[in-house]
């Protein structure tokens, strides 16, 4: 006899999905639901009390309804309104409308809540069950509020039957997840430990969710699940296939249950007790052996079964990594079933060595099957598949068989399926960049994936070829040789023109020197390609241009030509324009050695990991890194980088993160390493750039009031910077107000958990100044920037500077960090016009002892004129010409605002530079600034 | 953990939708056509894992289906989940419906979806595993019918109704559903 009556159905439904089915059109459907709705909707709302069948009947009909994709917003009242009935079959209904339709935050929680409260006391073990299953399927906080002190109890007491048990357990489970909070185990730790140990198997099977989710969370507390778990699953794998009746399924006993207690294993390290590990490894050499038995069945199941226990027991032994003999033969056997006719297994096999690649004993063994894995990638018929071996031959991956996989890889790339294009991309980036012995091999990798899928290489991969090219100089050379050569094809992908743009831009000198390539030809081959890009490249291409008239003299004329033609001087697109009108200005005004001076070839990028893997893990999340992670710690020292500090690439970063479209931030932009590099869009800013590198290039702040010093004449910079963290500020005042932007960087690829930041004034400048921000976000990913924007007011002038402190767990531990910042007086300063005559007459005026402050100090910096006049403009004070009688000195006049008042300061800095000396004297209308101008400015000569 | 079980026909006509995170209601009916637009262009005798799609979570999570004649049976898993061990949940939750159903075909499905979501009920709660054992669950059912008929419910006439309505001549008659061997083939029945 079937189990499910067929005929108890309702008729009425029958009788509408008969309709349903019979509709011709989508359109017959739609109008016949419409009429069902309306039916049901009216018979809900009638006068007439409907009985519980005929509820059951319409609820049962918008369920159909609601399966065919019809949005149901009316009914949860009557089925709530089931859940109270006596009848088994009604509740039922109700139970399954509310654990299908309703979702968490639904109003109606609370009248559920009650009905499940009456099952959940009413000792009959079937309602008990539908009022468990109700809350582990909604799972809503209200729920866990209500019944999370509960359910624990009916767990563990002793005449609980057996399927409420099972059922409570993974209520239990899903409370546990909703709101951990809530639940709490405390007392309860023991006995729920112990249902590993239940007669019932279901009840083991239910519980064994539970437990591994709580060990998880927390390992100590429920330590005492490994041996249990170790001995209940000894019993199973040592038990002939029938011992277990109705748990061995296909003659193989209690597969899920033995997978469950592998994976519950997982959470742990190896068994610290010696005959625990003992019985341990006794079980799983059983399982490996009986891998070799011929089988039972013929049927798959029993080999599906048998191998899903296999690979588990695998995972195990590859999480434990400590046993070399079970090691090897889980290799071997990962090695058979890679070329097993299941393709499912192939499928697995691969995707576990892809761990085992990992593992230093097994590492050379996962080799050995090189071919068997490319054969793969070329053969499977199946993308997963074949998606599987590519991942597994990033993860074999070292030095010895670089070149090799990266061939195939490349090959594969040509037919590679367009949904995992941009991953093989990166992957093949990612290792043609670590294992790079010659670079020239590493230039011709990136450049051939250019042309084979230049649509799918990200801007972080051409970025990167761009800064190892900058960084080494034994292959620039070579690379300017090929990317020429790669730009004589008829049609090259853009990304091909922006590579080729730069490096020629910047190297195209190395290979002038052939007729071939000389200046001219290679201007004009890239100007064949201009017309063909988007803004961004042609902006880029710009640059390279006047790049090129600093490189060869000869390529002006030709150049300026091109500049001043009006599809460049008058391009409607704002960025070109300006580029153009601005590097046509700066050929033919600036001298030659402004010009060299400008722009001078790239300094080398400071060393930090590839901004490519960054993007890599994000894509793949934490699984598909760990492997390369321990492979970097292994092989540091043959890195590409030489594992200088690891962070992501800020250029790359800034040119995506800021606002300012990023052509702005290539070629000239990139310099500055601050993060907030907007670009220098004048070429004045530009000309003050160059002056005041000293800010970027400065040694790493690690003691914080290095920072603030650097901040005093210039406003936006790196402030602090260490291996994980760089913060980088932008800062504008006017008048009494300022506001700073603050960018934080996370430099590693681990996300920073409770990150906080705090802005404190200290002692009286609590009274003298007003700091005013927002929280930042608690997480910032890896490679992740934030900004946090401070709204500053000077209320009366100032000597201390606010403290910035932050605060974050990177991996465990907490990072917790205090600078100084950078808000200094001088930055209220309004700079005052005036002519010789008013400033002495004003000087004169401030001749009180007080009001004078002086130093008398050697030179720390260059003495160079524009570097000190550049200086005191940033101070914020007006520089005035011919007022000095002595023209080797500078005097500055400015006001410095604050809410309460205004003060007066005057400014003379004499240099000596034969004694490469200064003496600076400041007189100001208030004595207190004076003094605190004059410290802080006799650091910054 | 099983974000979601979707068993739907050669077509890509839902027959069961049953999530454990809520989705909203379109955005459950365009996964399915998601997750149906990725399995039904598969060819047989591939493997029986691919990635999720986007909407339901991307690589993160895996689809392990079985196609069994006119229906594909798809089970959404976390990577907790052993994927072997989910196709043979899959194994066993048929040969469940179809001891229940006495050689379950699709109709069966569309004219007694909640029997069906009953009968998953005893296999998976909030997206675990309750019971693997089958036996145990046919007991779990045969106990719920005995329970309906108690309440004496109506019997005899909708019962008639239903195999009038089995037998009428409706654009597909599924198959039987084999359950077998998967790798059985059977011929398909879509029109194209």
């Amino acid at each position: 006899m079937p189990a499910v009556s067929k005929g108890d159905g309702m008729r009425g439904l029958a009788v509408f999905i008969s309709d349903i089915r019979n509709c011709k059109s989508k359109e017959a459907e739609i109008k016949r639901i419409n009429k069902e709705l309306a039916n049901i909707r009216s018979k809900f709302k009638g006068d007439k009390a409907l009985d519980g069948y005929s509820k059951k009947k319409y609820v049962c009909k918008l369920l159909f309804i609601f399966l065919l994709g019809h949005d149901i917003d009316f009914g949860h009242m009557e089925a709530v309104n089931l859940l109270s009935s006596n009848k088994y079959t009604e509740k039922q209904i109700g139970y399954l409308f509310i654990s299908v339709l309703v979702n968490s935050n639904s109003e109606l929680i609370r009248l559920i809540n009650n009905a499940i409260k009456n099952d959940l006391s009413s000792r009959n073990p079937t309602f008990m069950c539908l009022a468990l299953h109700c809350i582990a399927n909604v799972g809503s906080r209200e729920m866990a509020e209500a019944f999370a002190s509960e359910i624990p109890r009916i767990l563990v007491a002793g005449d609980t039957m057996d399927s409420v048990k099972q059922s409570a357990a993974l209520c239990l489970l899903r409370l546990y997840k909703t709101s951990p909070d809530l639940v709490l185990m405390g007392e309860w730790t023991s006995r729920v430990v112990h249902l590993l140990n239940d007669q019932h198997m279901g009840v083991v099977t239910a519980a064994i969710s539970l437990i591994t989710c709580l060990s998880q969370k927390n390992p100590d507390e429920f330590k005492t699940c490994v041996s249990l778990a170790v001995s209940r699953l000894s019993r199973i794998v040592s038990s002939a296939s029938t011992d277990l009746q109705d748990y061995t399924y296909y003659f193989v006993p209690a597969p899920w249950l033995s997978c469950k207690l592998l994976r519950l294993l997982q959470c742990y390290p190896p068994p610290e007790d010696g005959a625990v590990k003992g019985r341990l490894v006794e079980c799983l050499e059983t399982i490996l052996n009986k891998a070799q038995e011929p089988p039972k069945s013929k049927k798959v199941q029993h080999s599906n079964a048998k191998n899903a226990i296999l690979f588990e027991a695998i995972s195990l032994i590859i999480h434990y990594d400590s046993e070399p003999n079970l090691l090897v033969r889980a290799c071997n056997q990962l090695g058979q079933f890679l070329q097993h006719r299941e393709t499912n297994l192939r499928y697995l096999a691969l995707e576990s060595m892809c761990t085992l690649a990992s593992s230093e004993f097994s590492h050379e063994a996962v080799k050995t099957h090189i071919e068997t894995v490319i054969n793969a990638l070329k053969t499977e018929r199946d993308v997963s598949v074949r998606q599987r071996a590519a991942d597994l031959l990033y993860a074999m991956c070292d030095r010895s068989n670089a070149k090799q996989i990266v061939a195939e890889m490349l090959s594969y790339l040509e037919t590679a399926d367009y949904s995992i294009r941009e991953e093989m991309v990166l992957k093949v980036a990612i290792l043609a960049e670590k294992y790079a012995i010659d670079y020239s091999w590493y230039v011709d990798t990136i450049l051939n994936l250019i042309r084979i899928a230049g649509d799918y290489v990200s801007e972080e991969v051409w970025y990167r070829v761009i800064q190892i090219v900058i960084n080494r100089d034994d292959v620039q050379g070579y690379a300017a040789k090929t990317v020429f050569e790669a730009l004589q094809a008829p049609a090259c992908h853009e990304n091909m023109v922006k590579v080729g743009g730069y490096i020629l831009g910047e190297f195209g000198n190395l290979i002038a020197g052939d007729p071939r390539s000389s200046p001219l030809v290679q201007f004009n081959l890239l100007h064949s390609k201009f017309h063909l890009c988007s803004v961004p490249t042609r902006a880029l291409l710009l640059s390279a241009y006047i790049k090129f008239i600093n490189l060869f003299p000869e390529t002006k004329a030709t150049i300026q030509e091109v500049l001043r033609c009006d599809s460049q001087i008058r391009n409607s697109d704002v960025e070109l324009q300006q580029r153009a009108v601005e590097y046509l200005k700066l050929s033919s005004i600036a001298s030659t050695d402004v010009l060299a001076t400008v722009l001078e070839e790239m300094p080398p990028f400071p060393e930090r990991e590839s901004s490519i893997l960054a993007k890599l893990k994000k894509k793949k999340g934490p699984g598909a890194v760990s492997v390369t992670e321990l492979e970097d710690s292994k092989r540091e020292g043959g890195e590409l980088n030489g594992g200088g500090d690891r962070g992501p690439d800020t250029a790359a970063m800034a040119a995506s993160n800021t606002s300012t479209p990023s052509p702005s931030a290539d070629l000239l932009g990139i310099r500055s390493a601050a993060p907030v590099g907007a670009a220098p869009s004048s070429a004045g800013s530009l000309l003050v750039d160059v002056f005041s590198e000293a800010g970027p290039t400065a040694p790493s702040a690690a003691v914080n009031d290095d920072g603030f010093l650097r901040f005093v004449c210039k406003n936006n910079g790196v402030l602090f910077e260490n291996q994980l963290l760089q913060i980088g500020i932008k800062s504008e005042y006017r008048q009494n107000l300022g506001r700073m932007y603050l960018f934080y960087g996370n430099k590693t690829s681990v996300q920073f958990a409770s990150f906080t930041t705090t802005v404190s004034c200290p002692g009286e400048l609590q009274s003298q100044l007003n700091v005013q921000t927002k929280p930042v976000e608690p997480l910032v990913e890896g490679g992740a920037q934030i900004q946090q924007v401070l709204n500053i007011e000077c209320l009366s002038d100032f000597s201390e500077a606010p403290l910035l402190n932050i605060k974050f767990r990177y991996g465990g531990a907490l990072q917790n960090l205090t600078l100084k910042l950078p808000v200094t007086i001088n930055k209220f300063f309004q700079p005052t016009e005036m002519s010789s005559h008013d400033f002495f007459q004003r000087w004169k005026q401030l001749s009180q002892p007080q009001q004078e402050a002086q130093k008398i100090f050697k030179a720390n910096h260059s003495m160079d004129t524009e570097v000190l006049k550049a200086k005191l403009l940033g101070l914020g004070t007006a520089l005035l010409d011919n007022v000095d009688p002595n023209p080797e000195n500078y005097v500055c006049a400015g006001v410095i605002q604050t809410k309460s008042q205004q003060v007066g300061c005057l400014l003379r800095l004499e240099p000596n530079a034969q004694a490469q000396m200064y003496r600076l004297t400041l007189r100001c209308s208030k004595d207190s600034v004076s003094r605190r101008l004059c410290e802080l400015l006799a650091q910054q000569f | 953990m099983i974000k979601a079980i979707l068993i739907f026909n050669n077509h890509g006509k839902p027959r069961l939708i049953r999530f454990y995170q809520y989705f909203a209601e379109d955005m459950q009916q365009q996964i399915v056509r998601e997750t149906f637009h990725l399995v039904s262009k598969r060819d047989d005798n591939v493997c029986n894992f691919l990635e999720g799609g986007s909407l339901i979570g991307g690589s993160d999570y895996k689809l392990i289906y079985r196609h069994y004649a006119t229906l594909y049976f798809v089970f959404c898993v976390d990577s907790s989940e052993s994927e072997l061990g989910i196709l043979d949940l899959i194994q066993v939750f048929v040969e469940t419906l179809d001891k229940c159903f006495e050689n379950v075909c699709e109709l069966d499905l569309i004219f007694h979806m909640d029997k069906v979501h009953y009968i998953l009920q005893e296999v998976v709660m909030g997206g675990m595993v309750l019971e693997t054992n089958m036996n145990e669950i046919v007991a779990q059912v045969e106990v719920q019918n005995r329970m309906e008929k108690s309440e004496g419910g109506l019997s005899a006439a909708p019962a008639r109704a239903v195999s009038a309505v089995k037998n009428m001549n409706l654009p597909e008659i599924p198959r039987n559903i084999n359950i077998g061997d998967i790798n059985i083939k059977v011929p398909s029945l879509s029109p194209f």
